[in-house]
């Protein structure tokens, strides 16, 4: 692993009596995109914020390019910051709210014009230079925060939700541009959400965090197939979670709603009679026996929901449903509610919560 | 139905009538200078008089220097109580309403026991520390407006993020308040400014216990001593404080809506 870019060490951050943020720690190696995922209140805007200097860890450090910047102010750490307000500042132009940060530092009027262009072109607003913010809709406004934010040239750039007062196509639209802009640029960057499809689409890594610590810090592929929390299992992608009771801890049988299972290697440790939480998927599931598929649980149909390519449908197992995706095939009809079904697995994609 | 809109404009007839019926009435009288015809004889005289230039030009003085008093004290303030302390506000707001309860009179007292030539702040020892104490005093007498315009000022933009997008951008202090909060409150610190201007002008009690030859004892010393020149001079003082409304009026219309609508 390359030297990190950024990395924040052993953070605690606690307003009064309470504690938001704590044993928070990070690397994040240059050029990366790293995600904050989490639900709301979980602390991930108070470690961006800390990351800005707009407040200061209660213990711990922030280093970027192996300079201690914990007590640096927000104005002197050259980090660029995507405010999910856009906060463009209303009495500028655009071309004024792009050069604000190049006058400020105090660069020559012509050299700071061209750079403004330039990043008119980069978000593709080529001809919006002289516009106010208020004649701009929110997706391009938040595309002019972010021409602001990177025009001069910041070490870190930071994204606190930039999209979630977009409507939903602009969202994805413009995740993407972010994501494009940042690799053409490389520049090292904290992007923070609560929506994981978000998150899990543009990131190298993602921190998914829940009551001010990070859970699980790995690749999407990682986050979504590996969790390493019941928590991130079930924030991260639909999970269909059965209770399972360990019969035999040697062998790794384990019986779900009078059945066996075989877990063998996935126990951890874990002792005859103890009650298990496991999760599947719903694409590691078919219906009915497949070759390669080496367990199987039978229940009955309970709702079947057609979604055109897709059929979503769900299985009642004992006291606990399933759901599974099967793809639409006009040959076929789609099960019917009531009938008796089987549901295959490999018990290698099953998970095991602790 | 029709019978409460009946009632509706005869209450807003005698309203008007209240309103108009002394104003027309002041102005018909400040036209029967002359004889047997109505003329303009007595705005000639009060215009054409020296001491009324000079009080006016006195009191303007005061009003601008006033306003950049005001602005000064006010607009930091007021952002910094949005911004760090917001749990001050109701404080600060009654602070900013106390010139209001009390009597102009009472402030002045206490400045001329305050600032007598023998304490260790003698502003009353010479003319021009007395002209500081009068802006000063008058900055005091136009808080409850300026504050309240500034403060419903601030209240249209986003002061926390809008300062922080600043902060991140490199910007200091200076920076923030001079190229981003105070465009933005522009309209508001006007429509301050205008109101503290029509209060200066005609303000008569401290400016006349400090004996200061200003707009306010002129009015009053004219008044008490002749017949129609007051009442021209009270028409001129209506419409300069009329102009002022008016004024707010037309820059709150005509100001860059950008100012106006943050998002
Ligand atoms: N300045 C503050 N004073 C007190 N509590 C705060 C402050 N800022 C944030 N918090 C609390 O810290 C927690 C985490 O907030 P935040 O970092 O904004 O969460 P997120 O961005 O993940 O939604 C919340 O419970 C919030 O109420
Ligand atoms: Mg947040």
């Amino acid at each position: 692993m390359a030297e990190p870019f950024l990395s924040i060490q052993q953070v605690r951050k606690s307003f009064g009596a309470t504690t938001v943020v704590q044993d928070f720690n990070l690397d994040v190696e240059p050029g990366e995109f790293v995600s904050f995922l989490g639900p709301s209140g979980c602390g991930k805007t108070t470690v961006l914020r800390m990351v800005a200097g707009f407040e200061e860890p209660s213990a711990g450090k922030i280093v970027v390019a192996g300079k201690d910047i914990t007590r640096l102010k927000p104005n002197q750490r050259n980090v660029g910051m995507v405010f999910q307000a856009y906060a463009l500042f209303p009495n500028l132009t655009v071309a004024q709210n792009i050069g604000f940060g190049l006058k400020v530092a105090g660069m020559p009027k012509a050299d700071a014009d061209r750079r403004v262009a330039e990043m008119l072109d980069l978000i593709k607003l080529p001809q919006m230079g002289d516009r106010y913010p208020y004649q701009l809709s929110g997706g391009q406004q938040q595309r002019i925060a972010l021409a602001r934010a990177i025009a001069p040239k910041p070490k870190l750039l930071l994204l606190d939700e930039p999209l979630s007062a977009l409507d939903a196509k602009v969202r994805v639209s413009l995740r993407e541009e972010i994501r494009s802009i940042q690799k053409k640029l490389g520049i090292t960057t904290i992007f923070v959400t609560h929506d994981q499809e978000e998150a899990l689409s543009i990131s190298d890594r993602i921190a998914v965090m829940y009551g001010g610590k990070a859970e699980q810090v790995g690749t999407p592929f990682e986050i979504y197939n590996r969790p390493a929390t019941k928590f991130v299992a079930n924030f991260v992608g639909t999970l269909n979670v059965l209770e399972g009771t360990v019969t035999d801890a040697a062998s790794g049988k384990v019986r779900v709603n009078a059945q066996e299972v075989s877990l063998k290697g996935k126990l951890n440790g874990s002792k005859s009679g103890d009650t298990l939480s496991l999760a599947l998927r719903p694409e590691a599931i078919s219906l009915g026996r497949h070759p390669g598929r080496d367990s199987s649980l039978s229940g009955e149909i309970a709702e079947v929901h057609f979604l055109g390519s897709v059929i979503r449908v769900r299985v009642g197992i004992g006291g606990s449903t399933v759901s599974l995706d099967t793809f639409n095939s006009p040959a076929t009809p789609p099960p019917a509610v009531g009938e008796k079904a089987e549901i295959s697995f490999s018990s290698g994609d099953m998970l095991v919560l602790h | 139905m029709k019978s409460g809109r009946f009632w509706a404009w005869v209450v807003f007839a005698l309203g008007a009538a209240y309103f108009f019926i002394p104003l027309i009435a002041t102005v018909e009288f400040s036209m029967r200078m002359r004889r047997g015809v109505y003329s303009l004889d007595a705005y000639k005289v009060v215009l054409g008089d020296p001491r009324f230039q000079a009080t006016f030009g006195y009191s303007v003085l005061a009003a601008v220097f006033t306003i950049i008093l005001g602005v000064l004290i006010v607009v930091p303030t007021a952002y910094w109580i949005r911004l760090r302390l917001p749990q001050l506000r109701p404080v600060v707001e009654f602070i900013t309403l106390l010139p209001l309860v009390i009597p102009a009179i009472v402030i002045v007292f206490g400045y001329i026991r305050m600032y007598g030539s023998s304490s260790p702040l003698p502003f009353l020892a010479s003319g021009r520390g007395t002209d500081a104490l009068l802006v000063i005093g008058y900055a005091t007498l136009a808080l409850p407006y300026m504050y309240r315009a500034v403060d419903t000022g601030l209240r249209t933009i986003d002061v926390r993020t809008l300062t922080e997008a600043a902060q991140i951008l490199g910007a200091g202090w200076g920076t923030i308040i001079t190229r981003v909060i105070l465009p933005n409150v522009l309209i508001a610190v006007l429509s301050g400014a205008f109101l503290t201007f029509a209060i200066v002008i005609g303000e008569f009690t401290m400016a006349s216990l400090l004996n200061r030859p200003a707009f306010g004892p002129y009015l009053q010393n004219i008044g008490a001593n002749r017949a129609y020149e007051p009442a021209a001079l009270a028409i001129i003082a209506f419409a300069i404080t009329w102009g002022c409304m008016s004024l707010i009026q037309i820059l709150s219309r005509f100001a860059p809506r950008s100012a106006n609508r943050p998002n």
